[in-house]
């Protein structure tokens, strides 16, 4: 996305300081370098978009394919109690995997920041190595780690800890424990960039000034890293509402979040003009949530 | 110096700054008087920075006693310390306006709102910027944030002001402006200013005092027209104004007057405490070297006028010894000037030079107890 956006500025400002049409020798490289980026944009992303946008105003088939029709009902459906009880479930995951994230990554991102470049290397190649796996494998990983006699509930028996087995697996506490573990570096990445570009020499005028290391803490350091902590939050919250193989495996049939939901209705109940509409709603909400963010100074570069 | 008071602000007894192997300051003394405008002069890497931010905290010391006001602060965090800084890149809260970047340290000691108003806003007028409170630092220019860096500092009223480099990013003009407003300030307050700056220009004119650092060493310490007219060290002589340093050799001794021959010739030097066959250097201020077509008593020195830059007020000729060394002369412009490639005498008045010793051990301790052994005007 970002490429094309900054190859048609590129193309634009062209455009415009040029008077005359572009000559065509300079047109047919810029074509051939930009074209292949817009194609793919045009037939795997607004092609795609547009489709789905479409089918949501239609209706289902008897027997799974789309009718056609000009309708509301599919977003009128998503009213029902039924529905909007699994969106709050959903936020109240999705916020509270990114609180959790948030008070987990900030201290880490803080550490490699202050580290020396070797550390600092280690520790982010700590952060990105489990990423080079995939993430359904890693996901399996917590079932073993998770179940009724997996690797945990082994461990605290043997210890006499508890005498019987926890219900881990299979709850909402799982899928929590999947969500932060899947996107800790998505929190981690924006706030250790924005905590790396802050200038020293700030922390140091602060504490010039009187201020403790505390002090200078809340008063530079936490209101100049807002940015990458909207952003950090951004990119946890968003696919957490998104992420339903997690809830599927963890949560077992017990956890169903919006993801899942869409996902339910592609697959399961063929009902791809709902799934289409309750997709539309999540792409909206998105939208939503980067606008709010854009309004309080943040900047879309930080989220990549 | 009037202001000036015998009580001593800030000391630095013995210090030493190594990272790792590299010594950055060796054994550093320094006495900074109540009220005095002490400048840290060198070349990057000198260690003036260093020892300013050992004042201000930011560095611990290797060894030895940072000492403010008869008090060692070594163990003190900066905030614990009487001290404000102005930093080079200003380091102005980009996240907060004017106004909280000036009151960040009084509300740091929970001065009480009612006063915090006032003592910003005399700030701001002492600093010609009233009217800016609400401006956030991008919105500001260099000179303008500079001022309210000052501001920022200055409003804690604290017993000395550190200043690492702070015209540094501005332009010429405006650091002129500066220089002469920073040292108005500094009167009118008489707060003890320690400033560091490479611009030996900018240092002569503001200091009542002048460290030049080389290599972690203080060279000399003196008054700004002690540092120019009687440097103690090559050093001192090449980096502060302009020189023509001669490495030459005793040949002759009587009373205070010296014969030397160097490479392309002799001439004679006023000085005294040097030896029969003693190597020294010979610095020759641009504006004390002369020339003539005609032989000058005393003096062997010929020159090819190699070519004239005009400077404004003055005029340079830059006259070419045989060996290639390339001599600077300014003249007052409109002074009749040579034809290019004319030979010439070179002389100069006997008491226009200095001379100093080869040995390059001479710190400043040696020279402020004893300066009349190492040099003579």
């Amino acid at each position: 996305m970002n490429s094309a956006t900054t190859a048609t500025a590129v193309f634009g400002s062209e455009v415009n300081t040029s008077k005359k049409r572009m000559p065509f020798s300079r047109f047919v490289p810029l074509l051939l370098m930009v074209g292949p980026v817009i194609l793919w944009l045009l037939i795997f992303v607004a092609a795609p978009l547009l489709y789905i946008f479409v089918i949501s105003f239609m209706k289902k088939g008897i027997y799974g394919g789309v009718v056609v029709s000009l309708n509301f009902e599919n977003y009128l459906r998503i009213f029902d109690p039924l529905y909007l009880r699994i969106f709050l479930v959903s936020i109240i995951i999705a916020t509270a995997t990114t609180v959790l994230c948030l008070i987990l990554g900030y201290p880490f991102a803080y550490i490699i920041a202050r580290a020396s470049d070797r550390n600092k290397n280690i520790l982010l190649s700590l952060i990105m190595l489990p990423f080079w796996t995939n993430s359904l494998i890693r996901t399996y990983g917590w079932i073993i780690l998770l179940r009724t006699n997996g690797t945990f509930n082994t461990l605290l028996v043997s210890t006499h800890l508890i005498s019987q087995p926890l219900q881990m697996l299979y709850t909402n506490g799982a899928v929590m424990v999947g969500m932060v573990y899947t996107l800790f570096p998505f929190m981690v990445l924006p706030l250790y960039s924005s905590l790396e570009k802050l200038d020293r020499s700030l922390l140091e005028a602060a504490n010039d000034l009187g201020a403790t290391p505390r002090r200078a803490f809340l008063r530079v350091t936490l209101p100049l890293t807002v940015p990458g902590i909207f952003a950090g939050c951004i990119q946890v919250f968003i696919p957490t509402l998104g992420y339903f193989f997690i809830s599927d495996l963890l949560g077992g049939g017990n956890s169903i979040l919006v993801g899942n939901l869409i996902r339910n209705q592609f697959l399961a109940a063929r009902d791809w003009p709902f799934g289409a509409a309750l997709s539309i709603l999540l792409i909206v909400f998105t939208i939503v949530l980067m606008r709010v963010y854009k309004h309080f100074g943040g900047s879309l570069e930080n989220i990549t | 110096m009037a202001q000036v008071s015998e009580k001593v602000m800030v000391e630095l007894h013995n210090v030493d700054k190594s990272y790792g192997d590299n010594k950055v300051v060796k054994n550093l003394n320094l006495q900074i008087q109540e009220g005095e405008f002490l400048t840290m002069l060198g070349p990057s890497g000198c260690g003036k920075t260093t020892t300013l931010r050992m004042i201000a905290g930011f560095e611990d010391v290797t060894a030895g006693a940072v000492i403010i006001e008869g008090e060692n602060v070594v163990n003190k965090p900066p905030y614990q310390r009487n001290v404000n800084t102005v930093f080079q890149n200003y380091a102005l809260f980009p996240h907060m306006n004017v106004y909280d970047n000036i009151a960040f340290g009084l509300t740091e000691k929970k001065v009480n709102k009612e006063e915090i108003r006032q003592r910003v806003g005399e700030m701001l007028s002492l600093v010609q910027m009233d009217g800016y409170e609400t401006r956030r630092p991008s919105q500001m220019s260099g000179g303008q944030k500079q001022r309210v860096a000052i501001a920022r500092a200055l409003v804690n009223r604290p017993k000395v002001l550190l200043l690492d480099e702070p015209l540094g990013a501005l332009d010429l003009k405006l650091r002129k402006q500066m220089q002469v407003e920073l040292k108005h300030l500094q009167r009118q307050l008489g707060i003890t200013f320690v400033y560091v700056t490479h611009d030996q220009e900018e240092s002569l004119t503001m200091s009542d005092r002048i460290a030049v650092m080389n290599n972690g060493v203080i060279e000399q310490i003196g008054p700004p027209d002690k540092i120019y007219n009687r440097p103690a060290t090559k050093f001192v002589a090449d980096f502060i104004g302009e020189s023509n340093i001669f490495e030459a050799s005793v040949v002759s001794i009587n009373g205070d007057n010296l014969k030397v021959i160097f490479e392309t010739g002799g001439a004679e030097v006023s000085a005294s405490g040097f030896n029969q066959d003693e190597m020294v250097y010979i610095s020759v201020r641009p504006e004390k070297l002369k020339c003539s077509i005609d032989a000058v008593p005393g003096f062997n020195l010929r020159g090819t006028v190699k070519e004239h830059i005009y400077v404004g007020s003055i005029s340079k000729t830059i006259i070419e010894l045989p060996n290639g060394q390339n001599l600077k002369m300014s003249l007052l412009t409109g002074t009749p000037l040579l034809p290019q490639g004319e030979n010439v005498w070179v002389y100069w008045e006997k008491d226009d030079t200095v001379v100093l010793h080869t040995n390059e051990e001479t710190l400043y301790n040696l020279i402020e107890q004893v300066p009349k052994i190492e040099v003579r005007v």
